[in-house]
């Protein structure tokens, strides 16, 4: 990548999120809040690719992954996992 | 085609019997007295490639032999009363999860540690409902050292055919007794291995028509990834807590058994077409009936002699049959009336049935049956005579 | 689509844990370290008993079994005796591994036998509503030790050295990418391997004892324990008390069903003349 700074996306799986706010936690970037009851990427571009939340989610609800790596689905940052029914669609 | 004659130990024909029948998989743990069937199955099975493990306890085993089973293998464990007991929770695992296992129970005085070379056949009622909740088993019973081979083959058919654990009822006597044995050559032996799916596309390893359908079964490690759980599962095999899948999957399970009772009844009749005093026995203690019933009948006496081979489902046609002509059924069993309590169920009154229970560990002499048959001849009253007999000393 | 979900059987997700509960983030890190090994799903066998902690297998897209209370390394040993190809893990809880399954956990142990074991160990028996196991700290309190619990812990990763097992590692489910690594490690160690996760159950331990919910149970193990390697250099006065966590043992020794192949060709190599057939087997009780 040039120097110009990685941007992360993160995919969230509102239907497995239970908000038990580890990852809100452990961010240690603090990009990550719970809106109503379910993990949001408030500040996505604070975002350095740690995946603590990735890899501390109990339900598999939240993956990061380098912008340009994964075609983006969303309309902005914080896109949808499309493999799931509507109810996981956010924001 | 070659037939062999040897001098067979019951626990042996047991063994031979299994390997006859592709026995791959042997778990056990020691025990009186079956012993001899674990010490066979380590000596042997290596040599057909098959695996023998000696567990820490006989819940391991009966657990290990589960797991083999899934893999596909036809495995195997032998053990006795007090290991009987300890297998119980996941012999009713293997049950609700359809998974084909053959054990052997060598029945010994019990309970508790009890006798152990004594003889005995108090694991009756333990077969059909030593483990918790309704659930479907089959349990077969040698009476001599050549059907502890033919049962042996015939619980791992019933066994892959049902995808049902199958209980084999020996005893002290019929496992520890030696015979003269005549064996059929092993390419006469057609042994029955479980149904399984073509492909994995869509199997579902617990769908089956409603009526007692047994379900294809997928080995461990061909792309199945199939689940398997003790809880209650739907067609799938995923864990369901819906009282309606559970009722249904239950009712199944039973009709698998009850659908098929005629094929799975098995039993051996002599002189029964006129008989008027009925012996209704099974294993060792049928060989002291015989003796007595052929004995009274030369002595002009309508004695006659069902022996049970299947204890459950327990064959109520043929005890039935017999109740409508006979004055008397007599059950010789070493314990205090666990198969009478069946024959009684179905006799229902047609005629006296007389229990002759033995719990001292000594097997029945024919002349104590032939006493009860001839008190019956004289028309004493049932349940006299019964004490009399039975407890001599 | 996610590389993890891949190993899972979505239409059973979302799974039973409740929020916070540690055993799903365990079971992220046994899929990603399965992963990372490249491991054919066909070829992996997964096997529980029962608890919080066994329900695991049914979300996971492998062939799988929930087993009985404590039998889970029984059937396990089953199926890798049988098929010794397959890679048999065992995902299971303190109470179903160290309680009731203690016997068949150190004679697998002893055997050395193909078999991973997962230990998520919640120091409580979570499915029956907070009562204590035999992991539960001395003085912690559980619906059965209301007044503080008597009984002395085990340490399961020696009580496993102990018994024999060649690769020992106990990590928890704060320490996620040394979980995982462990994990990877344990998966490659030929015999009997143990990775005890601690992990953390908010509804009973957390309430029970007064430590709180999920956030601050991790808080809480992360305090509670040290690396191995830096525990050497920190020195007594700052490790005391504290759990050891990273690779504890790893000393390969022959596999079990190993070893039972040999026998099997040297028995049929002794017996290749053997035109016994199936009745001219030795008898033994002669």
């Amino acid at each position: 990548m040039d120097e110009k700074k990685k941007e992360y996306f993160h995919i969230i799986r509102e239907r497995y999120c239970k908000g038990c706010n580890i990852c809100v936690a452990f961010c240690p970037k603090q990009v990550l809040v719970l809106k109503n009851g379910k993990v949001f990427p408030e500040r996505p571009q604070l975002c350095i690719g740690c995946r603590a939340c990735e890899l501390r989610c109990p339900d598999f609800a939240i993956e990061v992954h380098l912008k340009g790596e994964q075609p983006e689905e969303g309309r902005d940052s914080d896109s949808v996992d499309y493999t799931l029914p509507p109810e996981a669609m956010h924001g | 085609m070659a037939k062999t004659v040897k001098l067979m130990q019951g626990n042996e024909a047991c063994t031979i019997g299994a390997l006859a029948a592709g026995l791959e998989f042997y778990a056990g743990y020691p025990i009186t007295p079956s012993t001899e069937i674990a010490e066979l199955c380590a000596e042997e099975l290596p040599k057909v490639g098959g695996k023998f493990i000696q567990m820490e306890d006989e819940i391991g085993s009966i657990a290990a032999c589960i797991g083999a089973s899934l893999t596909g293998k036809k495995a195997m464990t032998a053990t006795s009363g007090p290991g009987f007991s300890l297998m119980q929770e996941s012999i009713g695992y293997a049950s609700l999860c359809e998974v084909p296992v053959v054990i052997i129970d060598v029945q010994r005085m019990g309970p508790s540690t009890g006798m152990p070379t004594s003889l005995a056949q108090g694991d009756v009622m333990q077969a059909r409902w030593g483990t918790h909740g309704d659930h479907p088993v089959i349990a077969l019973a040698p009476g001599n050292v050549r059907e502890c081979f033919d049962l042996t083959i015939r619980a791992f058919d019933l066994a892959e055919t049902y995808r049902v654990p199958v209980i084999v009822l020996s005893d002290e006597t019929i496992g520890h007794m030696r015979e003269k044995v005549v064996l059929p050559d092993p390419s006469e032996i057609r042994s029955v291995r479980r149904a399984a799916p073509s492909s994995p596309a869509g199997y579902k390893p617990y769908a089956a028509e409603e009526d007692g359908g047994v379900p294809l079964m997928a080995p461990f490690g061909e792309g199945y990834r199939w689940h398997v759980t003790g809880l209650f599962h739907n067609e799938a095999g995923r864990p369901t807590n819906s009282g309606e899948v559970a009722d249904k999957l239950l009712r199944r399970l039973s009709r698998k058994i009850e659908k098929n009772a005629d094929e799975l009844a098995d039993y051996a009749a002599e002189s029964l077409e006129d008989c008027e005093i009925a012996v209704v026995s099974f294993g060792s203690s049928a060989m002291s009936g015989l003796s007595a019933v052929r004995r009274a009948r030369k002595e002009g006496v309508k004695a006659g002699m069902l022996r049970l081979k299947t204890i459950w489902p327990f064959p109520e046609k043929a005890v039935a049959e017999l109740a409508k002509r006979a004055t008397r059924v007599i059950v010789p069993e070493m314990n205090l009336g666990q198969i009478a309590l069946e024959v009684e169920r179905v006799v229902a009154g047609a005629c006296p049935v007389q229990r002759l229970g033995k719990v001292n560990g000594e097997l029945f002499r024919p002349e104590e049956v032939y006493a009860a048959i001839m008190s019956a001849a004289r028309g004493d009253d049932a349940a006299g005579a019964g004490r009399a007999a039975g407890e001599a000393r | 689509m996610s590389d993890i979900l891949r190993y899972f059987r979505q239409d059973m997700l979302p799974h039973i844990w409740c929020p916070g509960c540690g055993h799903g983030t365990v079971t992220g890190a046994l899929v990603r370290a399965i992963d990372k090994l490249g491991l054919s799903k066909n070829k992996v066998c997964i096997v529980s008993g029962i608890g919080c902690s066994s329900r695991a297998v049914g979300y996971l897209d492998f062939d799988t079994v929930h087993t009985t209370h404590g039998r889970a390394i029984a059937f396990a040993t089953g199926i890798k005796l049988a098929r010794p190809e397959l890679t048999v893990i065992v995902m299971t809880g303190d109470g179903d591994c160290a309680a009731i399954g203690g016997n068949h956990f150190i004679h697998a142990a002893r055997r050395n036998i193909g078999i991973t074991t997962i230990v998520m160990n919640n120091n409580i028996y979570g499915m029956t509503s907070g009562q204590y196991s035999p992991m539960t700290p001395k003085g912690m309190y559980g619906t059965t030790a209301p007044y503080g619990n008597v009984e002395r812990s085990f340490d399961l990763c020696e009580l496993a050295k102990a018994s024999g097992a060649t690769y020992v590692g106990r990590a928890t489910s704060y320490h996620v990418p040394l979980l995982i690594d462990l994990i990877h490690s344990a998966l490659q160690n030929k015999g009997f391997s143990v990775v005890e996760a601690i992990s953390q159950c908010p509804t009973y331990m957390g309430r029970k004892n007064k430590i709180g919910g999920a956030v601050e149970m991790l808080e809480w193990i992360k305090d509670g324990t040290v690396n191995v390697k830096a525990a050497a250099a920190l020195g007594s006065e700052k490790t005391k008390g504290k759990i050891l966590i990273g690779e504890l043992h790893n000393a390969p020794e022959s596999e079990y069903t190993a070893d039972y192949d040999e026998l099997i060709d040297r028995v049929q190599r002794k017996y290749d003349k053997f035109q016994g057939g199936l009745y001219g087997c030795a008898s033994n009780s002669d």
